[in-house]
């Protein structure tokens, strides 16, 4: 590709409207590092609110640890260490002072795996509401675990079995009781760690689904491995490559015309 | 007193909970959601802030209150018991006796003196510590409940506490290794250095001694038995009756493993291993009875048919058993190690043509030979200290030989006859069982540490 | 490579032989394995399985309406405390009568035990009205007549023919002759002039067996061995002489007339006797109304005289031996009696003590294991408490009996001998294996369920107390079962604590003396009457059958709650 091409390109990925909504996320300089090995260096990232955005990139590259920065799951590896900022809604989210549990109730996260609790469907909804006080009476609950189904679009599959174990669920429904799972807890942010890579096409495509009307109330940031699915539902996508953050901007920018030549390589298949 | 005192802190700590939860409630009013914590984790608040001030003002008044009374209470006997450490020790425990009602003879007016001085310093003792203690559970539970509101941490401050909670349960087993320490460690050292001990050896004389005689003479007309504590006998013996045992476990227990972990099936090896476990779970005390009462007359039997003059608390009897004790040590721990050596090798050697014996012979043997030497450690620290079957199975003269027919004694088997029984504990012969505990737990501790470390680098 | 010639076809030959003695070493080494463990298990089944059956003579015993006083009739420790020895002497004089011999008497009476009348106190007290009335019941035996009857080698095979010609008892009691007009008794003498040769013979070949060795410490003891077989000979040579029978010959004994009487000379047509049960009559009795009884083995070689085995053959023959289960042996405590000893106070003891250790370490065993695994920071305080905690398990355990000896009773000042003691020291034997036991079921439960949890807002603390501890309940169960059977066997550390003490009463309370159930193996094994090794071997298969039910208990909970992630 010749530089008049690129910048052709570039041109017209920057004619392309920014998405007008208010930014959810603000990272700013973050590294990670394990032990003495630096796993992210200054990634700098705005996430919108109220829409998807992935991230991709080659297997290693970082997406996952991110992601993990900004419920500070990465606080549970003993060796982990971050410095830079990261402010949701304007508060530093590594500030000393915040109670990252509470983080974590308005952060959700669904995990690569499906992994619900080995207990009831209701409990393993349950469960968030009543460790952060969500509901004052079982009435309440109920409506609480009902709803959160019924948005994850599993409550007419499991509705006759709600004290059957979540477990014993199909794989897509195990990955939507989670999802069910992490919105009964009413977060603003909603992580999902390539929610899709254990599920079968249909399952992908009933998850997918459901990313977008979830949007619409939640902002939703999806490491992928795949590009069709970062293609599909997120609205801004973002490119790691060996711990950096290499490019980031509308979908259709990053997939239509990367700047940068890693980007290209890795959407048109040459690594990753 | 105590059972008082824990029923109120009962209470007390029950009472904490429920003000501290509904007070949470009170706070949050409609907004319920906006509490930090769950009203629940109010309540624990309260709870453990009147909990921890409680047990410690018990913790350290309880046992102020009894040496006060014992203070108290020696004051009331004349100067000349005073002085003598002992016999004021035996009219202080009159004395309590006398006070709980537990004194059988016929008590004297001092004695009576003394007892009441100890029931009225213990009585008002406890009351006060009860008052002290009802007196700061209040007072913390008043700070506790006043610093309660909506955005208050409860959870974070009562996980703090759970965590203290859980910290002192993990030190539980480094205070255990300081109490065995500091008990084994005092006592050596007073029978070793104590001024006042009659009869105490030299510290040469017990390591390099060889005669063993804690007898002392209680009566003047028994001059001729004197005390010796020479160390060398007994550790010949239980050096002795160790090596029987890992020359009967050793090579029984590494072919074991080398069988279960290279040779056998799936379906033998579950029908072979719980032999083992069995055999590991058998309690000493039943061993040691079939030690004494069934392989020592066998022994002697066979013995005598070979005109061989064999004692009935031989050292072969008592190694014989132990090293089929000490089997299942070796065998699982060297099945594990052999286990862990990585399957690459082995099919290196079998690329070449080796057979299976000789691939574990010559290549999965040594990979896996520091943790086999490991597992002999161990098994050798489990033979030392074993105590049962050489109490039922070995003798008690502390005979210097290395004859496996003749009986000799070990540092268990003198360490329990020493203590079991009636003892005072201020003699040299009470002091060098500790002395021997002393010897044994560092020996066996040595074995341990260096036989761990390297079988940790196999798991 | 040539692999086919002569020499390498050896050579491979001899490494698959190689190969098979090899793998033969491993299945021998578990063999002998097996057959040690499959020895101790038969030879302690074998010893104590008598143990579990116990035998009472059942006889009518009449209450005299003395026994207590009118007001206390139904007073039960008056009862209790009547003497009964009397009655129970009585009881048996009915049941063979006419004796005179005081030492006979003496002989049949010490076939009670001394525990023989709490039956006889109970139903009285259970029904006072049996004062005065005649009652049938089980009087207990002592341990050795018990022993008699369970055939395990305090007794004799028994042997007898009838006589063939006519004879005639001198008397009834006492020392009598009886004389017999054929010579029944030539073969007799026969037989035992014979035995006296071959066992001149065994002892001269023992002597020339020890001869060989040649060793100058046996010397006398040849001598000895030649001496006492030329004089047996000299016995031998003599065929017609009367031969007096002593102790160490199969006894002989004739009975007739309803009586029994055991021969001291042997001639060959009469005998000189001392009766052991009273003749009926002095009449003549006729061919094959007499008998002649053997006792084959000699009474040197038995524990029961032959006294005894008089009455205890008559007592089974008027059927009044019955044997029954031995409740005795679990519900009673300790005692001197043999027959009355039981295990009771021990399994009491066990259980208190257990109770104490499980109340100690399960709870800080498992607090300590969340934490190390979950909570602790890694650093050089955690190693340490790692490091001290493995080796803690290896420490041997009688210095865990030093440590309760010093801090528990010499510094804290707690009471000898009592299971709060006891099951302080074993709770700290026992906590590393319960800490290990449960980092590991801790360690197991996947972390995607930690993850989970924290991702929903969980603590770290809710997150382990709600998801992964319940989770590891199964398996930190499986260890402290397996911890509570370490405890359970454990006995050197409880000896330290003086927990060795002779308990009659089974302990009610942590403070009071008890002792448990090994250490009374370990007592009873120290005493010197066989009974008590038969009541030891009982004790240990009940010991054995308390650890494999809980470790079958710890088996089960693993399979069942087994789980793959």
């Amino acid at each position: 590709m010749d530089m008049a091409v690129q910048k052709a390109f570039t041109e017209e990925a920057s004619a392309i409207p920014a998405p007008s909504k208010k930014v959810k996320v603000v990272a700013r300089d973050v590294n990670v590092f394990y032990s003495e090995k630096q796993a992210l260096k200054d990634v700098s990232v705005d996430i919108p609110e109220h829409a998807v955005m992935a991230f991709i990139g080659p297997s290693g590259c970082g997406k996952s640890t991110f992601l993990r920065c900004i419920n500070r799951m990465n606080d549970t590896i003993p060796t982990c260490r971050v410095t830079g900022t990261i402010e949701i809604d304007g508060a530093d989210i590594y500030d000393p002072k915040l109670d990252v549990v509470q983080l974590r109730a308005r952060v959700g996260m669904v995990f690569q795996k499906p992994n619900p609790f080995p207990k009831s469907v209701y409990e393993n909804v349950a469960y968030g509401p009543r460790i952060h006080g969500l509901a004052r009476s079982k009435a309440e609950l109920d409506d609480i675990v009902a709803s959160s189904l019924k948005r994850a679009g599993l409550f007419d599959e499991v509705k006759d079995r709600l004290l059957d174990s979540g477990t014993g669920l199909s794989g897509g429904q195990q990955q939507r009781l989670c999802i069910a799972r992490a919105i009964a807890v009413e977060p603003e942010i909603i992580l999902m760690d390539e929610p899709c890579s254990a599920l079968d096409p249909i399952a992908t495509a009933k998850i997918e689904e459901l990313m977008e009307e979830l949007a619409e109330t939640y902002t939703i940031v999806i490491v992928t491995h795949s590009m069709q699915q970062a293609a599909r539902v997120s609205q801004r996508t973002a490119f790691f490559h060996l711990g950096e953050l290499v490019e980031e901007g509308p979908t259709e920018a990053i997939f239509n015309a990367p700047k940068d030549k890693r980007t290209q390589d890795y959407i048109t298949g040459r690594f990753g | 007193m105590a059972g008082l005192y824990f029923l109120a802190l009962a209470a007390l700590v029950a009472a904490g909970f429920f003000v501290g939860r509904s007070r949470a409630l009170a706070v949050a009013g409609d907004d319920y959601v906006g509490l930090h914590s769950l009203p629940a984790y109010h309540g624990l608040f309260v709870a453990c802030g009147i909990l921890a001030p409680m047990l410690v003002v018990y913790a350290v008044g309880a046992p102020l209150v009894a040496k006060l009374a014992e203070a108290n209470a020696s004051a009331a006997f004349p100067p000349d018991i005073q002085s003598d450490a002992l016999t004021r020790g035996s009219a202080l425990r009159d004395a309590i006796n006398l006070s709980v009602g537990q004194y059988s003879g016929q008590a004297s007016e001092t004695l009576k003196e003394a007892a009441e001085a100890y029931g009225r310093t213990i009585s008002t003792g406890s009351w006060s510590v009860l008052g002290l203690g009802l007196l700061s559970a209040l007072m913390a539970a008043g700070c506790c409940a006043a610093l309660i509101s909506k955005p208050f941490r409860a959870r974070n401050h009562v996980e703090r506490f759970v965590t203290v909670v859980l910290l002192i349960c993990a030190a539980v087993a480094v205070l255990t290794t300081v109490g065995i320490v500091l008990s084994v460690a005092t006592e050596t050292y007073r029978f070793f250095f104590d001024p006042h001990l009659r009869g105490k050896p030299g510290v040469f004389d017990f390591l390099f001694g060889t005669e063993w005689n804690p007898q002392e003479a209680l009566r003047a007309d028994q001059g001729d038995i004197r005390a010796a504590f020479g160390f060398i006998p007994l550790l010949t013996g239980t050096l002795l009756i160790t090596f029987i045992a890992i020359c009967v476990a050793g090579p029984l227990g590494l072919f074991s493993a080398i069988y279960l972990s290279e040779y056998a099936t799936h379906r033998f090896r579950a029908f072979a291993k719980p032999i083992l476990e069995v055999l590991a779970g058998i309690p000493t005390v039943v061993l040691g009875f079939f030690a004494a009462l069934t392989v020592a007359p066998h022994i002697r039997g066979w013995g005598e048919y070979f005109g061989l003059n064999v004692a009935s608390e031989s050292a072969l009897a008592a190694g014989l058993v132990m090293g089929m004790m000490v089997i299942p040590f070796i065998s699982s721990l060297s099945d594990d190690v052999i286990n862990a050596v990585p399957q690459s090798l082995r099919d290196g050697a079998y690329a070449l043509g080796s057979t299976r014996s000789e691939t574990i012979k010559r290549v999965v043997l040594p990979a896996a030979l520091p943790g086999i030497v490991s597992a002999f450690m161990l098994a050798i620290s489990r033979a030392i200290g074993e105590t049962m079957i050489v109490v039922m199975a070995a003798g008690l003269a502390a005979n210097l030989t290395f004859n496996p027919l003749e009986a000799v004694t070990t540092i268990t088997v003198q360490i329990k006859t020493i203590l079991v029984g009636d003892q005072e504990f201020d003699s040299a012969k009470t002091l060098a069982a500790f002395a021997l505990g002393f010897v044994l737990f560092f020996v066996t501790l040595l074995l341990n540490i260096i036989a761990l470390q390297v079988v940790r680098r196999y798991r | 490579m040539d692999l086919t010639s002569g020499a390498a076809q050896a050579r491979v030959r001899r490494r698959y032989r190689a190969e098979a003695r090899f793998r033969a070493y491993g299945l021998v080494a578990l063999a002998v394995a097996g057959v040690f463990l499959v020895a101790l298990i038969a030879d302690i089944v074998r010893k104590g399985l008598p143990a579990f059956t116990q035998h009472a003579l059942v006889l009518d015993v009449a209450v005299p309406a003395d026994l207590v006083d009118q007001q206390v009739r139904t007073d039960p420790v008056a009862i209790r405390g009547a003497d009964y020895f009397p009655v129970m002497r009585d009881a048996l004089k009915a049941a063979i009568p006419n004796i005179e011999s005081r030492s006979a008497e003496k002989t049949l009476t010490r076939l009670l035990s001394a525990g023989a009348a709490n039956r006889l106190a109970s139903m009285i007290v259970a029904d006072p009205t049996l004062i005065g009335r005649t009652v049938k019941v089980p009087l207990l035996l002592s341990a050795n007549a018990d022993l008699y009857f369970k055939g395990t080698g305090v007794g004799t095979p028994i042997t007898e023919r009838s006589g063939r010609g006519i004879a005639t008892p001198s008397g009834t009691s006492g020392e009598i002759t009886i004389l017999v007009s054929s010579n029944d008794f030539a073969e007799n003498l026969v037989a035992i002039k014979r035995g006296l040769g071959e066992r001149a013979s065994l002892l001269t070949a023992e002597a020339n067996r020890l001869q060989r060795f040649g060793s100058a410490s046996l010397a006398d003891r040849i001598k000895e061995l030649h001496e006492e077989a030329a004089a047996l000979r000299a016995r031998v040579e003599q065929p017609k002489v009367e031969e007096a029978l002593d102790s160490n010959v199969p006894s002989l004994l004739v009975a007739i007339n309803g009586g029994l009487v055991k021969i001291t000379k042997l001639g060959d047509m009469g005998i000189t006797g001392e009766v052991l049960l009273p003749l009926g009559s002095r009449a003549d009795a006729q061919p094959g109304d007499w008998k002649i009884v053997t006792y084959e083995t000699a009474e040197s070689n038995r524990k029961a005289t032959d006294q005894e085995v008089a009455f205890l053959e008559r007592f089974k023959t008027l059927g009044a031996v019955e044997a029954s289960f031995n409740t005795l042996f679990f519900v009673g405590g300790d005692s001197r009696e043999p027959e009355l000893a039981g295990i009771r106070g021990a399994l009491t003891g066990s259980a208190l003590t257990l109770l104490v250790t499980l109340v100690l370490c399960l709870p800080i065993g498992v607090l300590a294991a969340i934490y190390l695994e979950e909570f602790a920071p890694r650093n050089r305080l955690t190693d340490l408490i790692e490091v001290n905690i493995n080796n803690l398990a290896a420490v041997p355990s009688i210095v865990f009996g030093l440590l309760g000896l010093a801090m528990f009773l010499n510094f804290f000042g707690l009471p000898r001998s009592a299971p709060l003691v006891g099951g302080l020291v074993l709770g700290l034997l026992v906590l590393p294996t319960i800490i290990i036991a449960a980092r590991a079921a801790l360690k197991a439960v996947p972390p995607s369920i930690k993850e989970a949890a924290l991702g929903v807002g969980a603590s770290h603390q809710q997150a382990v107390l709600h998801h992964i501890l319940p989770l590891a309940v199964p398996g930190i169960m499986t260890g402290a079962i397996i911890g509570m059977a370490h405890a359970l066997g454990e006995t050197a550390p409880l000896l330290m604590i003086g927990m060795v003490a002779f308990i009659v009463d089974v302990p009610k309370t942590l403070t009071e003396a008890a002792t448990v159930l090994p250490v009374q193996i370990y007592l009873w094994s120290d005493l010197p009457e066989p009974a008590f090794q038969y009541k030891t071997a009982a004790a240990i298969m009940v010991l054995l059958m308390f650890l494999f039910a809980m470790n079958g208990i710890a088996i089960w909970l693993r399979k069942k709650f087994e789980r793959r992630w």
